[in-house]
């Protein structure tokens, strides 16, 4: 179960003076379980890479592969691979329609073909999978806060039981708790089912707190794809390409700067000041 | 007396809630009782969170909604006062969350020229308050550009842009910066900050991000309705705990100062710049 792209190219209206490179020569493996992250300012081609992960855009050349399987080959599954790799755009919850929120949740498995029963179990699943309460279940979408309509939203998507959940900003426009809560749930999600969460976010922070990987994209390009530590160790490149570290990277370059013994590569609160209070230690221990 | 930019008095906003035949079920607050001032030219962030009532509380600052109970003064006008609605509008000008949805131009200066234009400003004077407001916003160099080709970021200094150049005394921005990434968002404070040195106009920023505002003059917390809290930056950010009950958060800086107190390091609270962490830490024995 892994997703493989090789040297694929993306060119939006080719042929038009309209035409632009989205995407250039992109290899890349996810290998199933893992939970990416992926940033780049706006336009550097993040949700037009995503995209293709179930087939949503055709690459202009090259090849993407599902579990070992050429996902442009002639009679592929493409509708399959749609219910595999679930993708939550952004502002997902533009898209809830339905009379309610249970019904507006059995969409995707309904059009799996499943049985109005199964529908339902696995729409149940889903609900509380993102943590929304019961009472809200025959509620019209649209009288749920925010947070909620985003939880509903996901909840369509994960009913489908898809192996991949690529999720774009999913915390757009959330307050902090808000914003905290979905990707608690997300991570315990991910820990449970061992399903690939793909995470595209503008937030640095968020991305270091839960990604095991990080791709940077840049001009339709590769830039990095390594460990937050090993991403965030070059934040200068990052800013120069309309990126950042987290705050707490800048926070302990300057702590060292200031002449104390700290490590630079904490991404995360808690790792920082974890070498804070060891690098104060050992100043007292030395007086 | 020097009269306040943004009064209030008891003000409430109610929805009402309707069955399918649209009849009315009930009614349902979103601000209760809200009394607030805001000075002239000052910077003032209002945070809360989704569904705390400070959208609502921004439309009503340039009369998208008009209070139903209470009242609201912006600029001394009554926004409940028919006769004002227009000179209020121009009082307070509004940017929103989505910058593609602001822009209606097809070149940038074109765009910024729509709001005086509405106004019906002479055509020389357009042309100046165009200028100066690409220029106070630093998107000069992009005036005879296509806006759909921008980032982010610039379009929504565009739809700034295009509010100053309605020269509005005060600039009410709700969650601009939500669809940006950290660049654009960069771009777009900075721009937000020097607005009230340049323009000496009233700035008023609603936001999700807790590293945005503090800068400003004053924060409101708004929950349920209410305005929860109110003070420095600093006042507000050195109760940690408080607002997280209010599903806010802290800028990481007072985060991380807040941990190294609670594992009993001498750090103040309230500490809101990186620098003054380093300050603090230095200062340990």
């Amino acid at each position: 179960m892994s997703i493989k792209l090789e040297h694929v190219n993306y060119i939006y209206s080719p042929g038009t003076a309209y035409e632009k490179k989205a995407l250039s020569d992109i290899c890349l493996e996810i290998p199933h379980g893992e939970f990416v992250g992926i940033i780049g300012h706006t336009g550097s081609g993040k949700s037009t890479l995503t995209q293709h992960l179930n087939g949503l855009i055709r690459a202009t050349s090259g090849e993407v592969f599902y579990n070992g399987e050429n996902i442009y080959a002639e009679g592929y599954d493409m509708r399959k691979l749609r219910s595999q790799v679930g993708l939550v755009f952004q502002y997902p919850e533009h898209q809830l329609f339905e009379v309610d929120v249970l019904t507006d949740v059995c969409f995707g498995p309904k059009n799996q073909g499943l049985t109005p029963e199964e529908c339902e179990k696995r729409a149940t699943e889903a609900l509380r999978l993102v943590g929304l309460k019961e009472k809200y279940w025959k509620s019209s979408p649209f009288e749920l806060s925010g947070g909620q309509k985003r939880r509903a939203a996901i909840a369509g998507v994960l009913a489908m039981r898809p192996g991949v959940l690529v999720l774009d900003e999913p915390t757009a426009g959330l307050d902090p708790k808000g914003r905290d809560e979905i990707l608690d749930q997300i991570a315990y999600l991910h820990r449970q089912s061992d399903m690939t969460v793909i995470l595209v976010s503008h937030s640095m922070e968020d991305i270091a707190k839960y990604a095991d990987r990080i791709i940077v994209m840049n001009k339709g390009k590769i830039l990095y794809n390594d460990t937050p530590k090993q991403v965030f160790s070059h934040y200068q490149e990052l800013e120069k390409i309309g990126l950042a570290a987290p705050q707490v990277t800048y926070i302990m370059h300057d702590i060292r700067e200031a002449g104390f013994d700290v490590g630079v590569t904490a991404t995360t609160v808690e790792e920082a000041a974890d070498e804070i209070m060891e690098a104060v230690k050992k100043r007292r221990g030395s007086v | 007396m020097k009269h306040n930019m943004i009064q209030t008095e008891k003000l409430i906003f109610e929805y009402e809630k309707r069955d399918e035949e649209g009849n009315v079920i009930g009614t349902s607050r979103a601000i209760d009782e809200v009394d607030l001032g805001i000075e002239e030219g000052q910077f003032i962030a209002i945070l809360g969170h989704n569904g705390s009532g400070k959208s609502t509380l921004a439309k009503h600052m340039n009369a998208i909604l008009v209070p139903t109970g209470g009242t609201m003064w912006v600029d001394g006008r009554n926004t409940k006062d028919p006769q004002e609605l227009w000179n209020v509008r121009q009082s307070a000008g509004m940017v929103f969350q989505n910058p593609d949805n602001q822009i209606i131009g097809t070149v940038v200066e074109e765009d910024v020229g729509f709001g005086p234009e509405n106004l019906g400003v002479p055509t020389d004077e357009i042309w100046k308050r165009v200028e100066d407001s690409l220029k106070s916003v630093g998107m000069i160099e992009y005036r005879h550009h296509s806006p759909n080709k921008l980032s982010g970021g610039q379009k929504q200094r565009v739809a700034i842009a295009g509010v100053i150049a309605m020269e509005p005394k005060c600039i009410v921005l709700d969650e601009p910066t939500a669809m940006l990434d950290p660049d654009g968002r960069k771009e777009v404070l900075r721009t937000v900050r020097e607005l009230r040195h340049r323009k000496h106009v009233t700035v008023i920023l609603i936001t999700h991000y807790m590293e945005e505002v503090i800068y400003a003059d004053r924060i409101f917390v708004m929950d349920h309705g209410h305005i929860v809290m109110q003070g420095t930056p600093r006042e507000i950010f050195s109760q940690v705990d408080t607002l997280k009950s209010y599903r806010l958060d802290v800028p990481q800086v007072t985060m991380l100062a807040d941990e190294l107190r609670k594992r009993g390091l001498d750090i103040p609270a309230g500490i809101l710049k990186k620098e003054e962490l380093v300050e603090a830490l230095c200062r340990l024995n």
